[in-house]
Protein backbone atom coordinates (compact mmCIF):
# COMPACT_ATOMS: atom_id res chain seq x y z
CA UNK A 1 0.00 0.00 0.00
CA UNK A 2 1.29 3.35 -0.96
CA UNK A 3 -0.52 5.82 1.23
CA UNK A 4 0.87 9.10 2.48
CA UNK A 5 -0.56 9.90 5.88
CA UNK A 6 -1.39 13.53 6.31
CA UNK A 7 -2.87 14.51 9.65
CA UNK A 8 -2.65 18.26 9.04
CA UNK A 9 -6.28 18.55 8.02
CA UNK A 10 -7.38 16.72 11.16
CA UNK A 11 -5.16 18.76 13.47
CA UNK A 12 -6.52 21.96 11.98
CA UNK A 13 -9.98 21.06 13.27
CA UNK A 14 -8.84 19.19 16.35
CA UNK A 15 -10.52 21.72 18.63
CA UNK A 16 -13.84 20.81 16.99
CA UNK A 17 -13.22 17.14 17.77
CA UNK A 18 -12.35 18.05 21.35
CA UNK A 19 -15.50 20.11 21.75
CA UNK A 20 -17.47 17.18 20.31
CA UNK A 21 -15.84 14.84 22.80
CA UNK A 22 -16.72 17.17 25.67
CA UNK A 23 -20.34 17.36 24.52
CA UNK A 24 -20.48 13.56 24.29
CA UNK A 25 -19.23 13.23 27.87
CA UNK A 26 -21.75 15.81 29.06
CA UNK A 27 -24.60 14.01 27.25
CA UNK A 28 -23.59 10.70 28.84
CA UNK A 29 -23.36 12.24 32.31
CA UNK A 30 -26.73 13.94 32.16
CA UNK A 31 -28.34 10.83 30.69
CA UNK A 32 -26.94 8.46 33.31
CA UNK A 33 -28.07 10.82 36.06
CA UNK A 34 -31.63 10.92 34.71
CA UNK A 35 -31.42 7.21 33.88
CA UNK A 36 -30.51 6.44 37.50
CA UNK A 37 -33.63 8.21 38.75
CA UNK A 38 -35.84 6.40 36.21
CA UNK A 39 -34.07 3.10 36.90
CA UNK A 40 -34.47 3.40 40.66
CA UNK A 41 -38.18 4.19 40.41
CA UNK A 42 -38.77 1.38 37.91
CA UNK A 43 -36.71 -1.05 40.03
CA UNK A 44 -38.97 -0.38 43.03
CA UNK A 45 -41.89 -0.76 40.62
CA UNK A 46 -40.58 -4.19 39.58
CA UNK A 47 -40.46 -5.46 43.16
CA UNK A 48 -43.62 -3.68 44.28
CA UNK A 49 -46.52 -5.60 45.76
CA UNK A 50 -48.88 -3.72 43.44
CA UNK A 51 -49.45 -5.51 40.19
CA UNK A 52 -50.03 -2.28 38.24
CA UNK A 53 -46.60 -0.91 39.17
CA UNK A 54 -44.96 -4.23 38.34
CA UNK A 55 -46.68 -4.33 34.96
CA UNK A 56 -45.83 -0.74 34.03
CA UNK A 57 -42.16 -1.20 34.98
CA UNK A 58 -41.78 -4.46 33.20
CA UNK A 59 -43.47 -3.24 30.01
CA UNK A 60 -41.08 -0.26 30.00
CA UNK A 61 -37.97 -2.37 30.53
CA UNK A 62 -38.97 -5.04 28.02
CA UNK A 63 -39.96 -2.55 25.32
CA UNK A 64 -36.89 -0.35 25.59
CA UNK A 65 -34.38 -3.17 25.94
CA UNK A 66 -35.77 -4.84 22.84
CA UNK A 67 -35.68 -1.71 20.69
CA UNK A 68 -32.42 -0.72 18.96
CA UNK A 69 -31.17 2.53 20.46
CA UNK A 70 -30.91 4.19 17.04
CA UNK A 71 -34.64 3.59 16.55
CA UNK A 72 -35.36 5.19 19.93
CA UNK A 73 -33.26 8.21 18.97
CA UNK A 74 -34.92 8.60 15.56
CA UNK A 75 -38.40 8.01 16.97
CA UNK A 76 -37.93 10.65 19.65
CA UNK A 77 -36.49 13.16 17.20
CA UNK A 78 -38.78 12.64 14.21
CA UNK A 79 -41.99 11.10 15.52
CA UNK A 80 -42.57 12.93 18.81
CA UNK A 81 -42.94 16.34 17.10
CA UNK A 82 -45.72 14.83 14.97
CA UNK A 83 -47.43 14.00 18.26
CA UNK A 84 -47.03 17.58 19.43
CA UNK A 85 -43.90 17.18 21.57
CA UNK A 86 -41.24 19.52 20.20
CA UNK A 87 -37.71 19.22 21.56
CA UNK A 88 -34.35 20.54 20.41
CA UNK A 89 -31.78 18.07 19.04
CA UNK A 90 -29.85 17.87 22.27
CA UNK A 91 -32.90 17.60 24.53
CA UNK A 92 -34.36 14.98 22.24
CA UNK A 93 -31.14 12.95 22.36
CA UNK A 94 -30.80 13.26 26.14
CA UNK A 95 -34.38 12.05 26.51
CA UNK A 96 -33.69 9.03 24.27
CA UNK A 97 -30.45 8.12 26.02
CA UNK A 98 -31.96 8.59 29.51
CA UNK A 99 -34.95 6.40 28.76
CA UNK A 100 -32.61 3.81 27.24
CA UNK A 101 -30.20 3.94 30.20
CA UNK A 102 -33.11 3.80 32.63
CA UNK A 103 -34.28 0.46 31.26
CA UNK A 104 -30.87 -1.16 31.72
CA UNK A 105 -30.32 0.45 35.10
CA UNK A 106 -33.71 -0.82 36.27
CA UNK A 107 -32.38 -4.34 35.98
CA UNK A 108 -29.12 -3.38 37.70
CA UNK A 109 -30.95 -1.78 40.63
CA UNK A 110 -33.58 -4.50 40.85
CA UNK A 111 -30.91 -7.17 41.09
CA UNK A 112 -29.07 -5.03 43.65
CA UNK A 113 -32.20 -4.64 45.76
CA UNK A 114 -33.26 -8.27 45.77
CA UNK A 115 -29.71 -9.32 46.68
CA UNK A 116 -29.82 -7.33 49.93
CA UNK A 117 -30.46 -9.35 53.09
CA UNK A 118 -34.07 -8.67 54.24
CA UNK A 119 -32.74 -8.07 57.74
CA UNK A 120 -31.30 -4.75 56.62
CA UNK A 121 -34.69 -3.17 56.00
CA UNK A 122 -36.08 -4.78 59.15
CA UNK A 123 -33.25 -3.39 61.25
CA UNK A 124 -34.04 0.05 59.86
CA UNK A 125 -37.73 -0.33 60.68
CA UNK A 126 -36.96 -1.70 64.14
CA UNK A 127 -35.25 1.54 65.19
CA UNK A 128 -38.33 3.47 64.09
CA UNK A 129 -37.42 4.54 60.55
CA UNK A 130 -40.37 4.77 58.16
CA UNK A 131 -40.31 2.59 55.03
CA UNK A 132 -39.14 5.62 53.06
CA UNK A 133 -36.39 6.48 55.53
CA UNK A 134 -35.24 2.85 55.62
CA UNK A 135 -34.88 2.99 51.83
CA UNK A 136 -33.19 6.37 51.83
CA UNK A 137 -30.68 5.81 54.61
CA UNK A 138 -30.17 2.06 54.54
CA UNK A 139 -31.18 -0.08 51.58
CA UNK A 140 -30.48 2.33 48.72
CA UNK A 141 -27.02 3.41 49.97
CA UNK A 142 -25.95 -0.21 50.49
CA UNK A 143 -27.39 -1.32 47.14
CA UNK A 144 -25.76 1.68 45.46
CA UNK A 145 -22.29 0.70 46.63
CA UNK A 146 -22.87 -2.89 45.57
CA UNK A 147 -23.90 -1.98 42.02
CA UNK A 148 -21.23 0.67 41.37
CA UNK A 149 -19.18 -1.60 39.09
CA UNK A 150 -22.20 -2.27 36.84
CA UNK A 151 -23.01 1.40 36.91
CA UNK A 152 -19.50 2.24 35.67
CA UNK A 153 -19.82 -0.23 32.81
CA UNK A 154 -23.17 1.25 31.88
CA UNK A 155 -21.74 4.74 31.90
CA UNK A 156 -18.87 3.87 29.56
CA UNK A 157 -21.26 2.07 27.29
CA UNK A 158 -23.57 5.11 27.26
CA UNK A 159 -20.67 7.38 26.44
CA UNK A 160 -19.92 5.28 23.37
CA UNK A 161 -23.60 5.38 22.43
CA UNK A 162 -23.43 9.19 22.26
CA UNK A 163 -21.78 8.72 18.86
CA UNK A 164 -25.27 7.84 17.59
CA UNK A 165 -26.32 11.44 18.24
CA UNK A 166 -24.56 12.24 14.95
CA UNK A 167 -27.60 10.68 13.27
CA UNK A 168 -29.69 13.67 14.32
CA UNK A 169 -26.86 16.21 13.81
CA UNK A 170 -25.95 16.72 17.45
CA UNK A 171 -22.44 18.20 17.20
CA UNK A 172 -20.50 15.60 19.14
CA UNK A 173 -17.27 13.82 18.23
CA UNK A 174 -18.64 11.50 15.52
CA UNK A 175 -20.58 14.35 13.93
CA UNK A 176 -17.42 16.47 13.62
CA UNK A 177 -15.34 13.54 12.43
CA UNK A 178 -17.83 12.98 9.63
CA UNK A 179 -17.76 16.67 8.80
CA UNK A 180 -13.94 16.76 8.61
CA UNK A 181 -13.98 13.56 6.58
CA UNK A 182 -16.37 15.03 4.04
CA UNK A 183 -14.56 18.35 3.82
CA UNK A 184 -10.97 17.04 3.58
CA UNK A 185 -11.29 13.49 2.21
CA UNK A 186 -8.67 12.45 4.79
CA UNK A 187 -10.80 9.37 5.55
CA UNK A 188 -8.26 7.16 7.26
CA UNK A 189 -6.68 9.91 9.34
CA UNK A 190 -10.00 11.35 10.50
CA UNK A 191 -11.53 8.08 11.64
CA UNK A 192 -8.25 6.91 13.14
CA UNK A 193 -8.03 10.02 15.29
CA UNK A 194 -11.71 9.86 16.26
CA UNK A 195 -11.44 6.18 17.19
CA UNK A 196 -8.35 6.79 19.25
CA UNK A 197 -10.09 9.62 21.07
CA UNK A 198 -12.92 7.24 22.03
CA UNK A 199 -10.51 4.51 23.10
CA UNK A 200 -8.39 6.80 25.25
CA UNK A 201 -11.40 8.49 26.84
CA UNK A 202 -13.04 5.16 27.69
CA UNK A 203 -9.80 3.83 29.11
CA UNK A 204 -9.27 6.90 31.30
CA UNK A 205 -12.93 6.83 32.39
CA UNK A 206 -12.63 3.18 33.40
CA UNK A 207 -9.54 3.95 35.46
CA UNK A 208 -11.19 6.90 37.21
CA UNK A 209 -14.36 4.94 37.93
CA UNK A 210 -12.35 2.00 39.25
CA UNK A 211 -10.73 4.33 41.77
CA UNK A 212 -14.06 5.84 42.73
CA UNK A 213 -15.48 2.35 43.28
CA UNK A 214 -12.52 1.49 45.43
CA UNK A 215 -12.94 4.59 47.57
CA UNK A 216 -16.67 4.13 48.02
CA UNK A 217 -16.55 0.38 48.67
CA UNK A 218 -17.90 -0.74 52.02
CA UNK A 219 -14.85 -1.44 54.21
CA UNK A 220 -14.42 -5.00 55.43
CA UNK B 1 -55.52 -1.64 87.88
CA UNK B 2 -52.49 -0.19 86.12
CA UNK B 3 -51.79 -1.18 82.57
CA UNK B 4 -48.89 -3.62 82.20
CA UNK B 5 -45.99 -2.55 79.98
CA UNK B 6 -46.74 -5.29 77.48
CA UNK B 7 -50.15 -6.86 77.11
CA UNK B 8 -50.83 -9.56 74.55
CA UNK B 9 -54.33 -10.97 74.26
CA UNK B 10 -55.54 -13.80 72.10
CA UNK B 11 -52.85 -13.16 69.47
CA UNK B 12 -53.36 -15.07 66.23
CA UNK B 13 -50.94 -15.10 63.32
CA UNK B 14 -51.17 -17.08 60.12
CA UNK B 15 -48.84 -17.44 57.17
CA UNK B 16 -51.26 -18.31 54.39
CA UNK B 17 -53.08 -21.40 55.68
CA UNK B 18 -50.50 -22.14 58.36
CA UNK B 19 -51.48 -20.86 61.78
CA UNK B 20 -48.27 -20.18 63.71
CA UNK B 21 -49.68 -18.36 66.74
CA UNK B 22 -52.91 -19.85 68.04
CA UNK B 23 -54.04 -17.45 70.71
CA UNK B 24 -51.20 -16.10 72.84
CA UNK B 25 -51.91 -14.33 76.12
CA UNK B 26 -49.13 -12.79 78.15
CA UNK B 27 -48.22 -9.66 80.07
CA UNK B 28 -44.96 -8.08 81.18
CA UNK B 29 -44.42 -5.48 83.88
CA UNK B 30 -41.67 -2.86 83.82
CA UNK B 31 -38.32 -4.40 84.68
CA UNK B 32 -39.42 -7.95 83.83
CA UNK B 33 -36.99 -10.20 81.99
CA UNK B 34 -38.91 -12.92 80.21
CA UNK B 35 -37.28 -15.72 78.23
CA UNK B 36 -39.21 -17.62 75.60
CA UNK B 37 -37.99 -21.15 75.00
CA UNK B 38 -39.26 -23.88 72.74
CA UNK B 39 -38.27 -25.94 69.72
CA UNK B 40 -37.95 -24.39 66.29
CA UNK B 41 -41.28 -23.79 64.61
CA UNK B 42 -43.03 -23.25 67.93
CA UNK B 43 -43.69 -19.59 67.05
CA UNK B 44 -41.18 -17.88 69.41
CA UNK B 45 -39.57 -15.62 66.84
CA UNK B 46 -42.90 -14.85 65.17
CA UNK B 47 -44.32 -13.76 68.52
CA UNK B 48 -41.39 -11.39 68.99
CA UNK B 49 -41.78 -10.01 65.46
CA UNK B 50 -45.50 -9.36 65.98
CA UNK B 51 -44.67 -7.16 68.96
CA UNK B 52 -42.79 -4.66 66.78
CA UNK B 53 -44.96 -5.38 63.76
CA UNK B 54 -42.25 -6.81 61.54
CA UNK B 55 -45.05 -9.36 61.11
CA UNK B 56 -48.72 -8.46 60.82
CA UNK B 57 -51.10 -10.32 63.08
CA UNK B 58 -54.59 -11.35 62.10
CA UNK B 59 -56.41 -11.24 65.40
CA UNK B 60 -55.95 -10.23 68.99
CA UNK B 61 -54.21 -7.35 70.69
CA UNK B 62 -50.59 -6.37 71.26
CA UNK B 63 -50.38 -3.28 73.45
CA UNK B 64 -47.40 -1.46 74.87
CA UNK B 65 -48.20 0.97 77.66
CA UNK B 66 -51.83 0.70 76.65
CA UNK B 67 -51.22 1.59 72.97
CA UNK B 68 -52.37 -1.08 70.57
CA UNK B 69 -49.49 -1.77 68.21
CA UNK B 70 -50.19 -1.48 64.50
CA UNK B 71 -53.96 -1.40 64.64
CA UNK B 72 -56.80 0.51 66.19
CA UNK B 73 -60.43 -0.34 66.49
CA UNK B 74 -62.81 1.86 64.55
CA UNK B 75 -66.56 1.18 64.59
CA UNK B 76 -65.79 -2.31 65.85
CA UNK B 77 -63.41 -2.98 62.94
CA UNK B 78 -59.68 -3.50 63.05
CA UNK B 79 -57.92 -0.77 61.05
CA UNK B 80 -54.20 -0.70 60.34
CA UNK B 81 -52.59 2.46 61.58
CA UNK B 82 -50.88 4.79 59.11
CA UNK B 83 -47.23 4.10 58.34
CA UNK B 84 -45.90 7.05 60.38
CA UNK B 85 -47.70 5.95 63.53
CA UNK B 86 -46.45 2.41 63.08
CA UNK B 87 -42.88 3.69 62.74
CA UNK B 88 -43.29 5.72 65.93
CA UNK B 89 -44.72 2.67 67.73
CA UNK B 90 -41.85 0.51 66.55
CA UNK B 91 -39.46 2.95 68.18
CA UNK B 92 -41.03 2.06 71.56
CA UNK B 93 -39.33 -1.31 71.28
CA UNK B 94 -35.75 -2.13 70.39
CA UNK B 95 -34.75 -5.34 68.67
CA UNK B 96 -31.54 -7.32 68.44
CA UNK B 97 -31.51 -9.90 65.66
CA UNK B 98 -29.96 -13.32 65.24
CA UNK B 99 -27.83 -12.07 62.35
CA UNK B 100 -27.07 -8.62 63.89
CA UNK B 101 -28.27 -6.75 60.78
CA UNK B 102 -25.93 -3.82 61.27
CA UNK B 103 -25.90 -1.23 58.50
CA UNK B 104 -22.71 -2.29 56.66
CA UNK B 105 -22.05 1.11 55.07
CA UNK B 106 -21.96 2.97 58.39
CA UNK B 107 -19.38 2.88 61.18
CA UNK B 108 -20.35 1.37 64.53
CA UNK B 109 -20.90 4.86 65.89
CA UNK B 110 -23.05 5.93 62.92
CA UNK B 111 -25.11 2.76 63.17
CA UNK B 112 -26.16 3.93 66.61
CA UNK B 113 -26.56 7.58 65.59
CA UNK B 114 -28.89 6.98 62.64
CA UNK B 115 -32.04 6.35 64.69
CA UNK B 116 -31.21 9.05 67.20
CA UNK B 117 -30.82 11.67 64.47
CA UNK B 118 -33.56 10.59 62.05
CA UNK B 119 -36.18 9.26 64.46
CA UNK B 120 -35.50 11.08 67.73
CA UNK B 121 -34.48 14.24 65.79
CA UNK B 122 -31.43 14.71 67.98
CA UNK B 123 -28.53 16.99 66.92
CA UNK B 124 -25.62 14.94 65.53
CA UNK B 125 -23.23 16.02 68.31
CA UNK B 126 -25.56 14.78 71.02
CA UNK B 127 -26.25 11.55 69.15
CA UNK B 128 -22.51 10.99 68.83
CA UNK B 129 -22.06 11.32 72.57
CA UNK B 130 -24.83 8.84 73.24
CA UNK B 131 -23.31 6.46 70.71
CA UNK B 132 -19.93 6.77 72.43
CA UNK B 133 -21.57 6.15 75.81
CA UNK B 134 -23.29 2.96 74.67
CA UNK B 135 -20.26 1.69 72.78
CA UNK B 136 -18.25 2.05 75.98
CA UNK B 137 -21.04 0.32 77.88
CA UNK B 138 -20.80 -2.74 75.60
CA UNK B 139 -17.01 -2.70 75.82
CA UNK B 140 -16.31 -1.23 72.38
CA UNK B 141 -15.48 2.36 73.28
CA UNK B 142 -12.46 2.30 70.98
CA UNK B 143 -14.21 0.76 67.93
CA UNK B 144 -16.65 3.54 67.09
CA UNK B 145 -14.98 4.21 63.74
CA UNK B 146 -14.87 0.57 62.68
CA UNK B 147 -17.25 -0.69 60.02
CA UNK B 148 -19.34 -3.80 60.78
CA UNK B 149 -17.27 -5.85 58.33
CA UNK B 150 -14.19 -5.08 60.38
CA UNK B 151 -15.68 -6.44 63.63
CA UNK B 152 -16.05 -9.98 64.93
CA UNK B 153 -19.52 -11.52 65.22
CA UNK B 154 -19.63 -10.93 68.96
CA UNK B 155 -18.55 -7.33 68.54
CA UNK B 156 -21.14 -6.78 65.80
CA UNK B 157 -23.87 -8.15 68.03
CA UNK B 158 -22.81 -5.88 70.87
CA UNK B 159 -22.96 -2.86 68.53
CA UNK B 160 -26.41 -4.02 67.37
CA UNK B 161 -27.60 -4.20 70.98
CA UNK B 162 -26.12 -0.76 71.66
CA UNK B 163 -27.91 0.57 68.55
CA UNK B 164 -31.24 -0.68 69.91
CA UNK B 165 -30.87 0.37 73.57
CA UNK B 166 -29.49 3.81 72.67
CA UNK B 167 -32.99 4.63 71.40
CA UNK B 168 -34.19 4.23 75.01
CA UNK B 169 -36.92 1.74 74.15
CA UNK B 170 -39.53 0.74 76.71
CA UNK B 171 -39.02 -2.90 75.85
CA UNK B 172 -36.02 -4.72 74.34
CA UNK B 173 -36.61 -7.75 72.14
CA UNK B 174 -33.77 -10.23 71.68
CA UNK B 175 -34.22 -12.77 68.91
CA UNK B 176 -31.77 -15.67 69.39
CA UNK B 177 -28.94 -13.19 69.56
CA UNK B 178 -26.25 -15.78 70.24
CA UNK B 179 -27.34 -18.49 67.78
CA UNK B 180 -25.17 -17.24 64.91
CA UNK B 181 -22.07 -16.77 67.06
CA UNK B 182 -19.04 -18.98 67.50
CA UNK B 183 -19.18 -20.57 70.96
CA UNK B 184 -16.29 -18.51 72.32
CA UNK B 185 -18.12 -15.27 71.44
CA UNK B 186 -21.41 -16.14 73.12
CA UNK B 187 -20.47 -15.01 76.62
CA UNK B 188 -19.41 -11.50 75.71
CA UNK B 189 -22.90 -10.92 74.31
CA UNK B 190 -24.71 -12.59 77.21
CA UNK B 191 -22.71 -10.46 79.64
CA UNK B 192 -23.95 -7.30 77.93
CA UNK B 193 -27.56 -8.50 78.22
CA UNK B 194 -27.10 -9.48 81.87
CA UNK B 195 -25.69 -6.04 82.53
CA UNK B 196 -28.76 -4.40 80.93
CA UNK B 197 -31.09 -6.62 82.96
CA UNK B 198 -29.38 -5.49 86.16
CA UNK B 199 -30.07 -1.94 85.05
CA UNK B 200 -33.78 -2.64 85.13
CA UNK B 201 -34.39 -2.79 81.37
CA UNK B 202 -37.54 -4.68 80.42
CA UNK B 203 -36.53 -7.50 78.11
CA UNK B 204 -38.18 -10.25 76.17
CA UNK B 205 -35.75 -12.84 74.85
CA UNK B 206 -36.03 -15.80 72.56
CA UNK B 207 -33.14 -18.01 73.51
CA UNK B 208 -31.65 -21.47 73.38
CA UNK B 209 -29.24 -20.68 76.24
CA UNK B 210 -31.02 -22.47 79.08
CA UNK B 211 -28.52 -21.57 81.75
CA UNK B 212 -28.76 -17.92 80.75
CA UNK B 213 -32.58 -18.07 80.79
CA UNK B 214 -32.43 -19.67 84.22
CA UNK B 215 -30.00 -17.13 85.69
CA UNK B 216 -31.24 -13.88 84.19
CA UNK B 217 -35.01 -14.17 83.66
CA UNK B 218 -37.76 -13.36 86.06
CA UNK B 219 -40.08 -15.55 84.03
CA UNK B 220 -39.71 -18.35 81.50
CA UNK B 221 -42.31 -19.10 78.84
CA UNK B 222 -42.32 -22.43 77.03
CA UNK B 223 -43.99 -22.33 73.63
CA UNK B 224 -45.20 -25.37 71.79
CA UNK B 225 -46.99 -25.44 68.43
CA UNK B 226 -48.08 -21.82 68.51
CA UNK B 227 -49.31 -21.80 72.10
CA UNK B 228 -47.83 -21.03 75.50
CA UNK B 229 -47.59 -24.44 77.07
CA UNK B 230 -46.02 -23.49 80.39
CA UNK B 231 -44.95 -20.25 82.04
CA UNK B 232 -43.62 -19.23 85.42
CA UNK B 233 -40.50 -18.45 87.43
CA UNK B 234 -37.40 -20.03 85.87
CA UNK B 235 -36.67 -22.35 88.77
CA UNK B 236 -40.17 -23.78 88.58
CA UNK B 237 -40.50 -24.09 84.80
CA UNK B 238 -36.98 -25.32 84.11
CA UNK B 239 -36.48 -27.56 87.13
CA UNK B 240 -39.98 -28.97 87.53
CA UNK B 241 -41.57 -29.16 84.08
CA UNK B 242 -45.22 -30.11 84.35
CA UNK B 243 -45.61 -31.53 80.87
CA UNK B 244 -43.79 -34.40 79.23
CA UNK B 245 -43.13 -32.16 76.22
CA UNK B 246 -41.21 -29.60 78.24
CA UNK B 247 -39.35 -32.32 80.10
CA UNK B 248 -38.37 -33.79 76.75
CA UNK B 249 -37.31 -30.36 75.44
CA UNK B 250 -35.16 -29.72 78.51
CA UNK B 251 -33.47 -33.11 78.45
CA UNK B 252 -29.74 -32.58 78.44
CA UNK B 253 -29.97 -28.84 79.12
CA UNK B 254 -27.63 -27.65 81.85
CA UNK B 255 -28.35 -24.75 84.18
Amino acid sequence: MDYNFNFAAVWRDFDLLLSGLALGLALAMVSIAIGCVIGLLAAFGMISRRRLLRTVSSVYVTTIRNTPILIIILFTFFALPQLGVRLGKIESFVLSLSVYAGAYLTEVFRAGLVALPPGLREAGLSIGLTEFQAKRYVTIPVMWRNVLPSLSNNFISLFKDTSLAAAIAVPELTFYARKINVETFRVIETWMVASLMYVITCYVLAEILRRVEHRLAIPR
Amino acid sequence: MTEPLLRIENLHKTFGKLEVLKGIDMTMERGDVTSIIGSSGSGKTTLLRCINLLEDYQDGVVAIDGDQIGYRTQNGRRVRRPERQIAAQRAMTGMAFQHFNLFPHLTASRNIMLGLVKVRKMPAAEAKEIAAHWLTRVGLGDRGDAYPGQLSGGQQQRVAIARAVAMAPKLMLFDEVTSALDPELVNEVLNVITDLARDGMTMLLVTHEMKFAHDVSSKVVFMHQGRIAEAGPPAEVLRNPKSARLAEFLKGAKF
